[in-house]
């Protein structure tokens, strides 16, 4: 629990609102919430999953940054085409550390840019046949990729091409996948739709794809990893102690992972979901369809990954269970070794996160394992059942934030002062120049992997090396220094 | 007439999820619960009513169109 009062808090977020004008406080005041365990429903205290105010600084992304960006792009295999203007592929290129195993530009494309390059003229007269001609372009050059998703950008939409004809003509010419996805940015209000969006191609373009097809030798012991983008090699730290476990992951979704691995996804027995926000759909398509039930996990900080693995093993039989508890007593020494070097270096310290995801939650456990605690926590494009389980997680009289805007969140930090923030890379200046330690915790701040016990031990040297860094005093100039501390000095 | 799932939760619990709507609510009613008629009145853990019309029990997970009431 925060040093604040859940009446301190609420004080704090009235006193934030007080800029605003009359409309937009009414608007911001439901996304600005105090924690309060006895709610069963989010919904009664906080309002998410909205559009963002006009004029506030938002740090939402579009649908094209969901679907491409997020559920496609780290699908190494394929060539994902950025369909539309040059600047959306090029700027988020590679920006997400999808990391993979493969040769870039032969079988592998995960940090290549594909795009079509709309014109004016492709504007006016269509960009069809510009598409098809790309298509043609990509089997000739790079003839080792298993198929193609085309990306549509905001004039795709906006001009009315027909890319699913296109797609379906290709698919037959070139006998490969080609998957268009309705991903324009203008749709919905944050990045979330371009997740359902590309959940929804994946469920009807390739998930049914190996429906007649027995030639996969299934096992007892098959699961999946879904919604785990290898941010850092996070699906690798995941995956080593599944298989230590006695499991086979049969696919990764979407880090590392490759068409055929999800083609073979239906043939699973259970599914893991790592990042609920953006795979939800897909798993239960699957278990609609297939029958393979699903579960959230949280491998995120040795207590909730022992947790988690516990509950992996217990849909399984007794073989999984005892090796599950001889991977857990493997690791026990390696994790509180970790715990013992660096908790006394940061007990007792406050953080505040503003991430997107699973990560407003899921990593809150990580922090407590080293006695921080987490005083704020918001989602840039969560929903309703991303803050119902994060109400269970979190203090009460924690600050929960949606959608939070660059004043507010200052605001906050200005007054709640917490030891560190983890947020993204928008934040990181502003917040490092009000000499406030930061971490990047989109994609690790170029660090990682978090997951898994190996991960924990990174993520506990990370937040050592920025909270303990010596440079947070040396922010103000030596000769602005109060004279006390000069006297001191002498 | 929005489309809804309906399956069992970890709990063995009914639950019921509007994707549109970002909804995912546990059933705390279910009029006919029988093997051959299912379905009828539902009432949510947050207190609004939908109605399925009643078929013979499924196998869940099952997505149905619901009437909200």
């Amino acid at each position: 629990m925060s040093d604040l009062t859940h009446e301190e808090v609420e004080a704090l977020i009235s006193e934030v609102l007080e800029v605003y004008p009359e409309k937009a406080k009414k608007d911001r005041a439901k996304h600005l919430s105090v924690n309060d365990q006895e709610i069963e429903q989010s919904k009664k205290c906080i309002v998410s999953n909205k559009k963002s105010l006009p004029g506030v600084m938002t740090q939402r992304g579009c649908a094209y940054a969901g679907s491409k960006g997020v559920v496609w792009g780290p699908i190494k295999d394929m060539a994902h085409i950025s369909h539309g203007p040059v600047g959306c592929g090029q700027y988020s290129r590679a920006g997400r550390r999808n990391y993979y195993v493969g040769t870039t530009g032969v079988n592998a494309f995960g940090t290549m840019n594909f795009t079509s390059d709309f014109q004016e003229k492709d504007i006016v007269f269509g960009g069809d046949k510009k598409l098809e001609k790309l298509i043609d372009e990509i089997e000739t050059l790079f003839p080792l990729n298993k198929g193609i998703s085309v990306q549509s950008e905001c004039p795709i939409g906006l001009i009315g091409d027909d890319i699913e004809a296109v797609s379906k003509a290709k698919q037959k010419e070139h006998g490969k996948t080609v998957v268009p996805v309705r991903c324009e940015g203008f749709r919905g209000v944050s990045q979330s739709l371009g997740h359902h969006i590309a959940n929804d191609a994946l469920r009807d373009w390739v998930i049914g794809a190996r429906d007649d097809d027995q030639s996969f030798a299934a096992g007892d012991y098959d699961v999946a990893i879904i919604g785990d983008y290898n941010i850092g090699g996070d699906a690798w730290s995941s995956r080593i102690l599944l298989e230590e476990m006695g499991l086979r992951v049969v696919a990764q979704w979407s880090g590392d992972g490759t068409l055929t691995e999800m083609e073979l996804t239906q043939k699973v027995k259970l599914n893991l979901v790592h990042c609920y926000r953006s795979m939800n759909y897909v798993s239960r398509h699957m278990e609609e369809k297939y029958g393979i039930p699903w579960m959230e996990y949280n491998f995120f900080g040795p207590t909730k990954t022992i947790e988690s693995l516990r509950e992996i093993a217990s849909h399984f039989d007794d073989s999984i269970k005892a090796k599950c508890e001889e991977v857990i007593a493997k690791y026990s020494p390696e994790w509180q070794a970790v715990i013992d070097k660096y908790k006394p270096r940061l007990e007792g310290k406050k953080v505040m996160l503003y991430v997107g995801g699973l990560r407003p939650r899921h990593v809150i456990g990580a922090y407590e394992d080293l006695g921080m605690q987490v005083v704020g926590t918001g989602y840039e494009f969560g929903h309703a059942d991303d803050y119902d389980r994060t109400i269970k997680e979190v203090d009460n009289a924690t600050l929960l934030y949606d959608d939070v805007t660059g004043y507010e969140f200052e605001e906050f930090v200005k007054r709640v002062k917490p030891d560190l923030i983890g947020s993204g890379v928008k934040e990181k200046y502003i917040f490092q120049k009000m000499g406030i330690p930061f971490r990047q915790m989109h994609s690790w701040d170029y660090s990682g992997p978090y997951h898994g016990f190996d991960g924990f031990a990174i993520f506990a040297k990370d937040m050592d090396m920025t909270l303990n860094n010596p440079c947070w005093d040396k922010l103000q100039a030596p000769w602005l220094k109060v004279p006390q501390q000069e006297s001191k000095a002498a | 007439m929005p489309s809804v799932m309906i399956r069992r939760n970890s709990d063995g619990n009914l639950s019921l999820y509007i994707a549109k709507k970002d909804l995912e609510a546990s059933i705390v009613a279910l009029e006919h619960s029988s093997a051959e008629q299912w379905g009828g009145r539902v009432e949510l853990a947050d207190g609004s009513f939908y109605y399925l019309e009643p078929i013979a029990e499924p196998k869940l997970p099952i997505t149905l169109r619901a009437k909200r009431l």
